[in-house]
């Protein structure tokens, strides 16, 4: 097991508002990691940081032994954002096309790639449609695929099944179990109790803070109780 | 190779988006035609009463397009019923002209008719008694042989440098609106389309790639110039061909010109793309940073302007563009004549890039 993300320190506010406080993370290839927390407690913003999208205004950021940012580690990142981010007077397939050439594919691998990227998130029989014609999920397993197409070694989902039925979800999260058995890194952030369950490693963020991380059945431990929905609400300071 | 990526990404979206396309290579050809028709309109011959005067004088207004009518009164009534344009009344020595002024030019250009007819007339009317004033003195003094020669009122003899008398108003302004239409739809149609990429997201997510953020400029600038290229050579071809509007210099000059004002355009549209956050903001521009470059790209002459407003036209694009074109299409001048304004274009252009790959780094700092 390695070090692939490796967050230290890291603070961030927008104007006078503090939004991450102090994070120190670790994350190991071979390992899905969940981010859990309140709507507005900074996943998304912590997640973006580890992309490279946005700079911490204090602590820095580590992937795969390299700083954050870094063009080249871009190649090795899959990214898929919390809003979709996808070309709607486009085909889905065109929009595939389109990010597998920015990750320079060659084009024999290009079109193994978007068969698979497509297949895994079951998109094949609508590639050729116009993503304006998409319904929302649909949209959300293309952003899945375009995250998935140069297969990159680390995956950061920000809230990947959001939108997706059960069945698909479960075979997603095969695919993720898979991956990770490559020795792949994946990074989620989910508000579904039931996924943050099938992670290895959790970390609960709130206001900012990490404020608990371990293996779901050690957050149960510590809380002494059963469902991880329970744990959500006590980190969360709801009394129950 | 990103930056082809983005090109072919870009003629999918264009050619699928009828309405853009239809913006960029139709609507320039519609308001020319209109603007041709509208300028090149014959101004409609003005009616002028006359009181009292003289057979010779009503013949040569008559000349001049004027349709003349011997009228009783000078009045308001008469003006009005009648339908003129103006009364001209002589009293003994005095003339006097009334003008209904319901349109200055038209009264201007009428007013300076028909001082130029009175002149006329008096110079006709005193080389008659010129000549035979000498014919008298002949015949007074017999035997002595003088010759005169008939003594002529002068005539100007005019000559264009450019154009011909037939020039009007829309053969030199049709180079400058050729030149911003090309600016004004390229302008739109990129700046529109690179917003759109921020506020829906893909240009975040585009960055999250390891393109280089000059890239995407490079591939903007090339993916909207080919169809700026397009565009170009339809307008001038269709000014020129159909509209007859007149082209003295090189076709392919026209293009050149109008390629490097696309290209500022293009930077330029990108650049302030960054500064709004929806289309109609987008539109906002429009008033303040593109219709004030038609001010200043030569339809009123820059050397009446003040001081300051000099240093203003000098900081607008179009104001290079237009004399450029000006140049070339109405003048004839070659390359040589334009590699002043067209460096200028250049430089507007590397400045706006420059900012444009600057500007990415809100989204990712490298
Ligand atoms: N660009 C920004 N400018 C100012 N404040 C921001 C910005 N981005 C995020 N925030 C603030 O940071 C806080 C954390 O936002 P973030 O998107 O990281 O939350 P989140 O945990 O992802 O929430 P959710 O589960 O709803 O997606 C919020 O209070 C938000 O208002
Ligand atoms: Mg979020």
């Amino acid at each position: 097991m390695v070090s692939t993300i490796v967050i230290n320190d890291v603070s961030k506010s927008f104007g006078k508002k503090l939004v991450l406080n102090q994070i120190n993370l670790t994350v190991e290839s071979g390992e899905i990691f969940g981010l859990i927390g309140p709507s507005g407690s900074g996943k998304t913003t912590l997640v973006k940081i580890i992309v490279g999208m946005d700079s911490p205004s204090l602590g820095d950021v580590q992937v795969l032994n390299s700083a954050v940012p870094n063009l080249k580690l871009l190649q090795r990142i899959g990214y898929m954002a919390q809003a979709d981010a996808l070309y709607s007077d486009l085909t889905g397939e065109e929009n595939l096309a389109f990010f597998a050439s920015l990750f320079k594919l060659k084009k024999d691998v290009q079109k193994e790639r978007i068969a698979y990227a497509a297949d895994l998130v079951n998109l094949k029989a609508d590639l050729k449609k116009k993503v304006q014609n998409y319904s929302g999920g649909m949209k959300r397993r293309l952003s899945l695929a375009l995250a998935l197409i140069q297969d990159p070694e680390i995956l950061i989902l920000d809230e990947p099944t959001v939108g997706i039925d059960p069945e698909l979800r479960r075979s997603i999260w095969n695919e993720l179990y898979r991956l990770k058995n490559e020795g792949k890194t994946i990074l989620v952030t989910t508000h579904v109790m039931d996924e943050a369950e099938k992670c290895d490693r959790l970390a609960m963020v709130r206001d900012g803070e990490i404020i608990t991380s371990g293996s779901p059945a050690e957050l149960k431990n510590q809380y002494g109780i059963t469902s991880l929905e329970e744990v959500f609400l006590m980190a969360g300071g709801k009394q129950l | 190779m990103s930056i082809l990526a983005l090109v072919k990404r870009i003629f999918h979206q264009m050619l699928r988006d009828k309405r853009a396309l239809a913006l960029m290579m139709v609507a320039p050809l519609l308001i020319l035609t209109l603007l041709n028709y509208l300028l090149a309109g014959n101004t409609v011959d003005s009616r002028l009463g006359v009181i009292n005067a003289d057979d010779m004088l009503v013949e040569i207004l008559k000349d001049t397009d004027i349709t003349v009518l011997k009228v009783v009164e000078n009045t308001k009534d008469i003006l009005l019923d009648k339908d003129l344009d103006g009364i001209l009344e002589f009293t003994g020595e005095e003339i006097s002209l009334t003008l209904t002024n319901d349109q200055p030019t038209a009264a201007k250009a009428l007013k300076i008719k028909v001082q130029q007819a009175i002149a006329a007339q008096k110079a006709k009317e005193q080389a008659v008694n010129l000549s035979s004033f000498m014919e008298n003195i002949q015949s007074k003094l017999p035997g002595v042989p003088i010759k005169m020669e008939q003594v002529k009122a002068p005539e100007i003899n005019t000559s264009y440098i450019y154009g011909n008398k037939d020039t009007i108003f829309f053969d030199q302004l049709s180079p400058i609106l050729v030149g911003f239409f090309v600016f004004f739809f390229v302008f739109l149609i990129s700046g529109i389309a690179l917003l759109r990429e921020r506020t829906t997201g893909t240009l975040e997510r585009l960055l999250a790639t390891p393109i280089l953020r000059r890239d995407i400029v490079f591939g903007y600038l090339l993916g909207y110039g080919l169809f700026a290229v397009v565009q170009t050579i339809i307008v001038v071809t269709y000014a020129v061909k159909v509209l007859d509007i007149t082209l003295v210099g090189s076709f392919w000059n026209v293009v050149i010109i109008n390629l490097t004002l696309a290209l500022v355009a293009l930077s330029l549209g990108i650049l302030l793309s960054a500064f709004a956050n929806s289309e109609f903001q987008m539109m906002q521009f429009i008033p303040i940073a593109i219709i004030p470059q038609v001010f200043f790209a030569g339809i009123f002459p820059f050397e009446s302007m003040a001081g300051w407003m000099q240093v203003l036209a000098k900081c607008m694009p179009m104001y290079y563009g237009g004399s450029a074109l000006v140049e070339v299409m109405y003048k004839g001048s070659g390359l040589g004549a334009i590699t002043d304004e067209l460096l200028v274009l250049l430089g507007f252009a590397l400045v706006f890039i420059v900012l444009n790959v600057v500007a990415l780094k809100k989204y990712r700092k490298i």
